[in-house]
């Protein structure tokens, strides 16, 4: 076992680390404030290879270990949540053509976003189908050499600027899982309504916004996998992605720590630093060992990754873990930072909003324990 | 015309990292430290692949030390440096021996132009780039800077701050001097040491970190250069500077001006 970094990872933790200080720090504020989308930064970060991380080297990409992946996420979260959203969501969209595409699709598809910038979403989340995936009602209907599809995609990140979207839909409903299918839509193709830019509690850097599809039509040649495969592309995706999303979790919260750990030895009460009470530090104390704990169990489901081995419930385990955790260590520095830590004018307010949104997406915290139980309870 | 460039990466700790003096009174207390590329010299692998990019050429980056100088060497590598030379050396090393260990490493290189950070943010000596100079017969252009800021368009176009001449034999180099900027030229090939405001180094980007992976580094040693590396200077003493004394409150104008007058003397 060995529990230390090789050289090429830290020097790719010391990249993002800069990038997160340097790059988007500076910004977070004002576009969670603003709720704008710092293209020009998300941009920057294309140009670095912070994003795009998993494109296979045979299509030019830099096909980066699972566990390198998450020790970015963890510094482009601590720089930003919002922002490390929709720089993942590239990852996150790309992950159902690498494991669904043929060689074709994946040179025509997964190419260009190594050569230049380039945004895709992922849509799977509709009105009706949220943590029931299989419930979704966006249909595909075939007409010769194309699909015809209908339906909504709602909380769609980076929506408004993607160039290309990876849209889960069904050939028929009544099916549920076993109908699911996986098609690229490139560009905006006639029938295809983006809606306005959603005013969100946290996460305000992140573009988000609603996808209406109305008669669109979808070469055959863009079908990732066949019909009915769509479910288990989704499921594979997700277990590729839930490691990243938890360290979304742990950046937060060491963000949260760190500038609870400067407050508490500024701020006097009683003629004292407070970080000299107890109170607060064992509030510290426990954001520590979390974050230790979390990081640990997340970079352990990146690495079963690595190994080739299955992932799905040490992965749920670390985000629902890191999820969970990073609620309640934003909030403590929330509550270290007292009447200041509820004002805008501090950071931390902004962080437990951001951390929020991590326990709703890719899988809720409920949804989680639904797959850690059903994994626990097959295999015994 | 190609330029070969040599460049420094010397291995320094990180400024983030507290340093304590050590009980001896002799050095400073190397656990728990981080250490980095020295920024000076990552403004030299900036200019250098600046230069290269607008006129071609190779850029070469060397380092003295134990192998942990890998890591300062694949930074420079990752930035896009084409080959490290590795010195490698265990123990202490003075500003003589280490320019002594340049000299024999460019006269093997032969590079155009030897660039070098101005200093090393360590021990500030400012002397290597100058003895270099001086030992190599070269001329020195030290303390490059820029007339432009490091908001302007051409930093944001990346353009080379040191110009080559058209017939590719000289280069001129705008230096930082007390009270301004001079213009020098200086035939090549040459000695130049970068200043703060030279450039705005890049990132490694992930790709250019591995793609460093596969890129040579040669190993020598002192020995096998003919350099002796004892020191010639030793530490006798190592102080940290004195904490810094609370602030006062003064009653008047009046006694504010008698104490910057008398105490500070600052008036």
């Amino acid at each position: 076992m060995n529990f230390g970094l090789s050289d090429d990872e830290k020097a790719l933790q010391e990249t993002a680390r800069k990038f997160a200080r340097e790059v988007m720090r500076p910004q977070a504020a004002h576009c969670d404030e603003t709720s704008t989308f710092p293209k020009d930064i998300i941009e920057a970060a294309s140009d670095l290879g912070l994003m795009n991380m998993t494109i296979p080297a045979q299509f030019g990409g830099m096909e980066l270990p699972h566990v390198a992946q998450a020790i970015v996420a963890e510094e482009i979260s601590w720089g930003c949540a919002g922002m490390a959203t929709s720089m993942i969501a590239n990852d996150l969209a790309l992950l159902p053509i690498i494991i669904g595409g043929s060689q074709e699709q994946k040179e025509r598809l997964l190419r260009p976003f190594t050569t230049g910038f380039k945004l895709v979403s992922f849509a799977l989340t509709e009105p009706g189908a949220g943590s029931d995936v299989a419930g979704l009602r966006c249909t595909a209907r075939r007409e010769g050499d194309f699909y015809v599809v209908n339906g909504t995609k709602q909380w769609i990140t980076n929506g408004e600027y993607a160039d290309q979207f990876t849209l889960f839909c069904t050939t028929d409903p009544s099916k549920k899982h076993k109908g699911l299918m996986c098609l690229a839509v490139e560009g905006r193709p006639a029938g295809l309504t983006i809606g306005k830019h959603e005013n969100k509690m946290g996460q305000r850097a992140s573009n988000t916004v609603t996808l209406t599809f109305e008669d669109v039509k979808v070469p055959l040649a863009n079908r990732i996998g066949q019909e009915g495969e769509g479910f288990l592309i989704a499921m594979s995706t997700l277990d590729n992605s839930r490691p990243l999303t938890a360290m979304f979790a742990i950046g937060l919260a060491r963000a949260a720590m760190e500038h609870a750990i400067d407050y508490s030895k500024q701020r006097q009460q009683f003629g004292k630093p407070i970080a000299e009470f107890q109170a607060i530090q064992f509030m510290i104390a426990d954001m520590g060992a979390d974050i230790e704990a979390a990081r640990l169990l997340t970079y352990k489901s990146a690495w079963l990754l690595d190994d080739g081995q299955r992932n799905t419930l040490v992965s749920s385990y670390a985000k629902r873990f890191a999820a969970d955790m990073g609620m309640k260590a934003t909030t403590d520095a929330v509550q270290i930072f007292g009447g200041s830590g509820y004002s805008r004018e501090y950071p931390v307010e902004k962080l437990m909003r951001d951390a929020k949104l991590i326990q709703i997406y890719e899988g809720t915290s409920q949804v989680q324990r639904l797959v850690i139980a059903r994994e626990l309870l097959k295999g015994a | 015309m190609p330029l070969k460039i040599l460049v420094t990466a010397k291995r320094v700790e990180d400024s983030e990292s507290k340093i304590k003096v050590n009980p001896a009174g002799n050095g400073i207390v190397g656990e728990g430290l981080k250490y980095k590329i020295n920024p000076f010299d990552e403004i030299g692998v900036e200019e250098a692949l600046r230069l290269v990019a607008k006129h071609g050429g190779e850029v070469v980056v060397v380092s003295i030390g134990t192998k942990d100088v890998h890591e300062q060497l694949r930074h420079a590598l990752a930035m896009g440096a084409n080959r490290a030379v590795w010195v490698n050396h265990t123990g202490p090393m003075d500003q003589l021996g280490v320019a002594a260990c340049l000299q024999k490493v460019v006269e093997k290189e032969k590079p155009d132009l030897a660039l070098l950070g101005k200093q090393a943010i360590d021990d500030d000596q400012n002397q290597v780039g100058q003895y270099l100079a001086e030992w190599l017969g070269w001329a020195q252009a030290t303390f490059a800077s820029k007339e432009e800021s490091l908001e302007s368009e051409a930093e944001k176009s990346k353009t080379p701050a040191i110009k080559l001449a058209a017939d590719g034999k000289s280069i001129s180099v705008v230096r930082e001097v007390d009270g301004g900027l001079q213009t020098v030229e200086s035939p090549l090939p040459c000695v130049a040491t970068t200043e703060l405001r030279l450039n705005q180094p890049r990132y490694a980007s992930l790709p250019g970190i591995m793609k460093a992976k596969s890129k040579p580094i040669e190993e020598l040693t002192p020995a096998a250069l003919g350099v002796d590396m004892a020191p010639r200077l030793t530490v006798t003493k190592m102080v940290p500077p004195p904490a810094r004394k609370a602030g006062i409150k003064v009653p008047d104008v009046a006694t504010l001006i008698e104490k910057l007058k008398n105490e500070a003397k600052a008036l």
